[in-house]
């Protein structure tokens, strides 16, 4: 297990006041495929139902960006509509960071006023909640040795494709 | 001094009670996804199979899993309470906390092999009440509500043959457990058979010019300053104008860290010491039982010359809610 901690950082005041003045698109469908890469493996469809049709906006605060999606039948996708979201969460760069990795508690953002969440907040705890329900597959180093990595190749070839 | 002292950690899903095992904790306690539980959040919880395997990763690793039953079902939604019962006997639990005393009958006859805990939510401040419970339902052991003097659960421990388990850390409340009325005047939701203190479907966050405000359905909790800690948008813990002075009128939010009790608590029999927030991520477990284990392990090896370290009080008070943390009521001059 790994010791490392993700260190304290805002990015320069310089870069939110740029990053506002870019389009939103290109990192909001580098969000989006991500999302989608893991929808259906990582991340389970069925309690991620209700969440259909809902509009999100999340606000990169120290990046100046402010990326709006929805989730529909055939996964997220981007929105250009100025309607409000559904759900708006903000916070640093750094801290969405820190809660992919697991290494903070959102509860514990939220009391040091470094995390919030705006709009329909059952919808924001069904968020929370499920990803924090996701039993990810511990990180084992070893697992990515290159001789570990050619035998899973090698297995996965010889395995024949199902339909 | 007690020769088991067990940490109590909670999970409110599967990674958060690996974790917990991973990192020490000696029971994790869970729910099950409905009303039946205090921690009854959207999302939250678990379903049939992540109980079956977090049951099975526990047990291998010598932890044992704990289910809480602990809100109050009403006639019309009885069985809800008696299959969830039946459910967690047949998965194997190493028991369940529950507070209503006709669920403690049903399981009691039902399951006379199962475990009961009696749950904090049954609001027991007294040994007769204990020795109660313990005579007609054979409850193991007892949550303690935090509204005791240290005194006073000593003379609770003296007191009775059911082991006694008390709250170490985390979100306080008013502490009328089980009766607390206050977020179901508000929300028209009862947290004691509903099983949520401000649900979410009632909850409203706002950064105004003003401050962030916090809403309960509409009604305005707080507005906390820019660089104010905030905390859960209770009723209890609201700051409010009274005779025209605003502020916390009924509680501070604060959090419960009795670490620096501990040689206390393991030397008048405490037998177990339970970390709140089942609410939480599996970050905040993590985190938590890491504190908690080292401080029980150092206790335990020389409790006379036991600190409360500096490294785990930060820690600690990194992910408490409010402004400050508190000994509640264990260290209370008055009784």
């Amino acid at each position: 297990m790994t010791n490392f901690k993700l260190p304290d950082f805002t990015l320069p005041a310089a870069l939110a006041r740029l990053g506002s003045k870019l389009p939103q698109l290109p990192p909001t469908l580098a969000l989006v495929t991500g999302l989608n890469l893991a929808l259906g493996r990582l991340l389970p469809r069925e309690p991620l139902e209700p969440l259909i049709g809902k509009r999100f906006s999340i606000r990169v605060l120290d990046a100046g960006m402010t990326l709006r999606f929805t989730y529909g039948t055939r996964g997220f996708r981007p929105i250009f509509a100025a309607t409000a979201p559904d759900l708006t969460i903000s916070a640093r760069s750094r801290d969405f960071i820190a809660l992919l990795m697991r290494e903070e508690d959102p509860d514990t953002l939220f009391f040091n006023r470094r995390l919030l969440m705006e709009g329909d907040t059952d919808l924001g705890l069904l968020v929370k909640n499920t990803l924090d329900g996701i039993d990810l597959p511990r990180f084992d180093a070893a697992r990515l040795s290159p001789a570990e990595l050619l035998h899973r190749l090698r297995a996965r070839l010889a395995t024949p494709h199902s339909a | 001094m007690s020769s088991a002292f067990e940490l109590v950690c909670p999970a409110g899903g599967l990674p958060a009670l690996k974790t917990a095992v991973d990192h020490g904790a000696n029971c994790v306690y869970t729910g099950f996804r409905d009303e039946t539980n205090a921690r009854n959040f959207t999302g939250l919880n678990f379903d049939d199979a992540s109980l079956k395997t977090g049951i099975a990763y526990a047990h291998q690793r010598g932890v044992k899993v704990l289910v809480a039953l602990n809100t109050y079902p009403l006639s019309d939604n009885w069985v809800k309470w008696t299959a969830a019962v039946d459910k967690a006997a047949a998965f194997g639990v190493d028991a369940v906390i529950l507070a209503d005393p006709g669920l403690m009958e049903y399981a009691h006859r039902t399951h006379p092999q199962l475990r009961l805990h009696l749950s904090v939510q049954g609001s027991a401040t007294n040994y007769e009440a204990i020795n109660f419970y313990r005579e007609r339902f054979n409850i193991q052991r007892a949550v303690l509500p935090r509204v005791l003097s240290m005194a006073q659960v000593e003379q609770v421990v003296q007191n009775t043959p059911v082991e006694i388990e008390v709250f170490g850390f985390g979100g306080l409340c008013v502490m009328v457990e089980g009766r607390c009325a206050l977020s179901a005047y508000a929300t028209g939701t009862s947290p004691n058979c509903n099983g949520a203190c401000s649900p979410g479907k009632a909850v409203r966050y706002e950064e105004t010019p003003a401050g962030m405000e916090t809403r309960l359905n509409g009604i305005l909790i707080d507005r906390f300053g820019k660089d104010e800690r905030a905390g859960y948008p209770t009723l209890c813990k609201g700051r409010f104008e009274v005779d025209e002075e605003t502020y916390y009128a009924i509680e501070e939010p604060a959090s419960l860290n009795t670490l620096e009790l501990l040689p206390e608590l393991m030397k008048i029999g405490v037998c177990a010491i339970k970390i709140e927030g089942r609410q939480r991520s599996p970050a905040y477990v993590t985190q938590v039982t890491k504190v908690w284990r080292e401080a029980i392990d150092s206790c335990r090896r020389d409790p006379e010359h036991f600190v409360a370290k500096a490294a785990w009080m930060a820690e600690l008070n990194k992910v408490s809610e409010g402004q400050s943390a508190t000994l509640g009521a264990y260290n209370r001059p008055w009784k």
